[in-house]
């Protein structure tokens, strides 16, 4: 049943992508060159919406979850290379499968090179976990334990934010 | 219905916001991708009869890194991420087969090997780094920073810093 759940939430998050087009290698580097924000706006309503939706589900008492540990270390070094190849190759892992599937078939080398960054990682990955993580590693912190506030003021302050930064894109056109 | 192409971001935006929610609520499932690369990755060498059991990395959790965690619920959230695109795209006929990205021609020619082999130099960067961060932007970005998460948050930021800086050299000058 899982595995069906898997390939439903799937299908319709493919579908949202693509008609998002947020799939699209000119909307990826668009992003990051400051000239198209598709991708932020979609990201950012999805997080918005989302946050509200699982700390809902968590106040119920639906659902429980902790943040994945924090380990600057891994964080910042993993993330600034993470970035440096999406800018090189214009997809994420999940959207270059969408892209795909919608003929652009030229992400077949990036998906490659993706498959064999995964061997390279897990060569690494005993230096990586030997000498990386241990620094500044906190474990699973979330924003409203580090300062001391309902999940609510955190998520009210993420959608402001998100507010005024869609005001300003639409008005400069992004 | 009809969305107009400046509402669309937000509204399928929106969209995969309660897709999250019911998914989590449902099969305490959080969207993520990039864990399925190493894992095929090493699923083929395996297939392929390399012995990988010497390796640390298909060690932890008694191989949960490796293709032994095949098939589970984010490899079917993978493919029906292809599926749905597929449909969505023939549906509205906007299915287009492309050779090489359009922006990527304007600023680098239309020469297949360079594009080949920055891809596969940017592919295995992209995927260390996704890994080492324990997520990209659909398990960092949208599930993490969902949970509210510091780690989430860095990560994100950090893919934007990384991601900002790399197009301004690449793109230098260029136009689109």
């Amino acid at each position: 049943m899982t595995l069906v759940f898997g390939l439903v939430t799937g299908v319709f998050f493919g579908a949202f992508l693509q008609q998002a087009e947020a799939i699209r290698f000119e909307r990826q580097v668009g992003a990051m060159r400051l000239i198209d924000m598709t991708i932020v706006k979609f990201m950012l309503t999805t997080i918005v919406v989302g946050s509200i939706g699982i700390y809902l589900l968590s106040d119920l008492g639906v659902v429980s979850f902790a943040p994945r540990s924090l380990s600057l270390g891994l964080q910042i070094v993993g993330g600034l290379l993470f970035g440096v190849g999406w800018a090189i190759i214009g997809y994420c892992p999940g959207t270059s499968i969408g892209a795909l599937a919608e003929g652009r078939y030229h992400v077949v080398w990036p998906i490659i090179g993706m498959l064999l960054g995964g061997i390279v990682f897990a060569l690494l990955y005993p230096a990586i976990q030997t000498y990386l993580a241990p620094i500044g590693a906190f474990g699973s912190v979330s924003v409203q334990s580090l300062l001391g506030i309902s999940h609510w003021f955190v998520i009210a302050a993420l959608a402001i934010g998100a507010f005024f930064l869609f005001r300003f894109f639409e008005r400069k056109g992004l | 219905m009809k969305i107009t192409s400046q509402a669309r971001p937000y509204v399928y935006g929106a969209l995969s916001g309660l897709l999250l929610t019911a998914s989590v609520g449902i099969a305490g499932q959080f969207f993520g991708t990039s864990t399925t690369f190493p894992r095929a990755a090493t699923g083929v060498l395996q297939i392929l009869g390399f012995d990988l059991s010497g390796w640390q990395f298909a060690q932890v959790r008694d191989g949960a890194l490796t293709g032994i965690a095949f098939p589970n619920w984010q490899l079917l959230f993978v493919i029906g991420i292809g599926v749905g695109s597929f449909v969505a795209a023939r549906i509205t006929r906007t299915f287009k087969a492309e050779s090489l990205p359009q922006m990527w021609v304007e600023r680098f020619g239309d020469r297949k090997g360079k594009r080949i082999a920055y891809s596969i130099v940017g592919g295995v960067i992209a995927m260390i780094g996704a890994r080492m961060a324990g997520g990209c932007p659909s398990g960092h970005g949208v599930s993490g920073v969902s949970q509210l998460g510091v780690s989430s948050l860095i990560a994100l930021a950090m893919f934007f810093v990384g991601g900002v800086v790399t197009a301004r050299i690449l793109y230098r000058g260029g136009t689109a």
